[in-house]
């Protein structure tokens, strides 16, 4: 049988848990943890030691109006027209306002 | 030694006893003893998820975090790039990058072998006898071969004649010597297990490779593809058509080509169905499953081959505190077995880790994106590209709807794009 303090103790751990699923808290580093997608091309935090441009220090309005132009055909790519759709708008205002704080 | 080798039963059991079982979120802040009042992440294995995980976790924590990464090899060799090893149009040392640029983050590097780990105690073991604390242990362990799967090649000698050549390195190069020794009018084959086995398209790439090297110095020579799939398992549409074009005549594919073993003495194919299949040089690759370390010490609870982990974390859901990442996972529909993957693997985890162990809180929203890119020849390139985002309601990763997709065709562009690519993420897991 379980008591009624070991009830107690799983009524809370599954009031805590539900409420954590329904009110995530805003991930305060989403910024940089989705900008550590584009690195392995564009090099970590932006900064490409290659070809392929960086996106550090960027201006976060260029980066931005790129991706959704990508995103909507208006910029011809190989690639970025098919990842760029992989990222809400906010999501994408989050990449581009971190990688323009970095430095070149 | 201090080597630990628990059942997987055994080590929940122990777990739950100790009240550990879904609420080690909150056990790594307090988990430190003895020595330095940093919490303590090592890290086992050097390829594209390990290395990744310790530079992200030493530069995200600001040195919060002590890291130290355990790696066997001296320097790193990149699986992505070597088929054109293989193919003969870059040298091994184009591929092979060294550990140093890790040193300037802090990170301690140790040499060795890594054995097993004690998840109470939790302290990681290895070969020389000594052990390494740890509040959390990553495992970056690879695959390794089922060769139990095929006897012919119990011996070193076999292995050594019928290669693999499936993790990039001394086999590599031993490969290319192989088809550099062979005739012209010779054939190689190259027999692919069914999936899931490391890099979906690689096989695909290597056979063009192999065929573009006959074009220039073997041209009477044959490619023969036996797979055991139902179907070309990447890029489909893409290979087909170098394959029927400018590799026509050149290579051969066939499904269906399961095989029960090999005879490494006259380099024949045992097939389930139909002749023995003979080769000049054969090239195979055994089924794969996770790692040694992974699944000796019980993280193999997916069909005894493969690692589950909480997608959030990377934690195992076989032993708290050993988070798992690349090719050794069960992976979630549609996310290949990646060195691409393996790297975003390193940074979730990385942000997760640097949460947990200084009392952050660990993203629900994590994404991973993954970028390949195959050489159809020595600068012709496709490529296959998704990105995957998490989801609460199914706890696994789901391909963002509309993402992705394949190249159009084959172009130089792509070439000089995926050369830029294995430049850029070297750098990104390794300075």
């Amino acid at each position: 049988m379980i008591s009624i303090r070991w009830s107690a103790l799983f009524a809370a751990l599954f009031v805590t848990s539900a409420f954590a699923q329904t009110a995530p808290t805003v991930d305060k580093n989403l910024g940089r943890n989705l900008a550590a997608n584009c690195a392995n091309c564009h090099g970590t935090n932006g900064k490409s030691v290659a070809e392929v441009p960086s996106l550090a220090g960027v201006p976060a309005a260029l980066t931005i109006q790129k991706m959704k132009d990508y995103r909507d055909g208006k910029l011809p790519a190989t690639i970025m027209h098919q990842l760029s759709k992989g990222y809400t708008d906010a999501q994408i205002v989050a990449i581009a306002e971190y990688l323009a704080k970095q430095p070149k | 030694m201090n080597t630990f080798n628990q059942t997987r039963r055994d080590l929940v059991k122990g777990a739950g006893a100790l009240g550990l079982v879904g609420v080690s979120a909150f056990a790594g802040g307090c988990a430190t003893v003895g020595g330095s009042a940093k919490p303590k992440v090592v890290v086992v294995g050097g390829g594209f998820g390990g290395a990744t995980a310790a530079k992200y976790i030493a530069m995200w924590s600001e040195g919060k975090i002590d890291v130290t990464l355990v790696e066997r090899g001296d320097a790193f060799v990149s699986c992505p790039i070597s088929n054109l090893v293989v193919g003969g149009s870059r040298q091994i040392a184009d591929v092979t990058v060294g550990y140093g640029g890790l040193d300037k983050y802090g990170i301690r590097r140790v040499k060795g072998e890594a054995t097993g780990f004690d998840p109470a105690k939790k302290t990681l073991a290895l070969a020389d006898g000594t052990s390494l604390p740890y509040d959390r242990l990553i495992l970056s362990p690879g695959i390794d071969f089922m060769y139990e799967t095929l006897p012919g090649l119990a011996t070193g000698e076999a292995k050594n004649r019928v290669l693999a050549a499936w993790k990039a390195g001394p086999e590599t190069v031993a490969l290319r010597n192989q088809l550099t020794a062979m005739r012209d009018g010779g054939v190689y084959a190259i027999h692919i297990p069914k999936a899931p086995y490391r890099c979906p398209p690689g096989p695909y790439e290597r056979a063009c490779q192999v065929a573009w090297y006959f074009q220039q110095a073997k041209p009477k020579s044959k490619v023969l593809i036996l797979d055991a799939n139902e179907d070309v398992v990447s890029k489909k549409g893409l290979f087909m058509k170098a394959w029927n074009g400018q590799y026509k005549g050149l290579i051969e594919y066939r499904n269906n080509q399961e095989i029960t073993d090999v005879d490494a003495r006259t380099l024949s194919l045992k097939m389930s169905f139909g002749d023995d299949v003979k080769a000049d040089v054969l090239n195979v690759l055994p089924p794969m499953r996770a790692g040694n370390i992974a699944t000796a010490n019980g993280l193999n609870n997916s069909n005894k081959r493969w690692c589950q982990v909480d997608w959030l974390t990377y934690e195992s859901t076989a032993v708290p505190g050993v988070h798992i990442l690349g090719d050794a996972l069960q992976i979630a529909p549609a996310m290949p077995k990646s060195g691409h993957m393996a790297n975003q693997h390193g940074k979730v985890c990385a942000a997760a880790i640097v949460e947990l162990l200084t009392g952050g809180t660990v993203s629900q929203t994590p994404m991973v994106a993954n970028t390949c890119y195959s050489f159809i020849d020595d600068k012709d390139v496709v490529h296959v590209a998704s990105v995957h985002r998490y989801d609460a309601a199914q706890k696994t990763m789901v391909t963002v709807q509309g993402s992705g997709g394949l190249s159009a065709e084959q172009n130089k562009t792509e070439g000089i794009y995926a050369n830029s690519w294995a430049r850029n993420i070297w750098a990104d897991m390794l300075t």
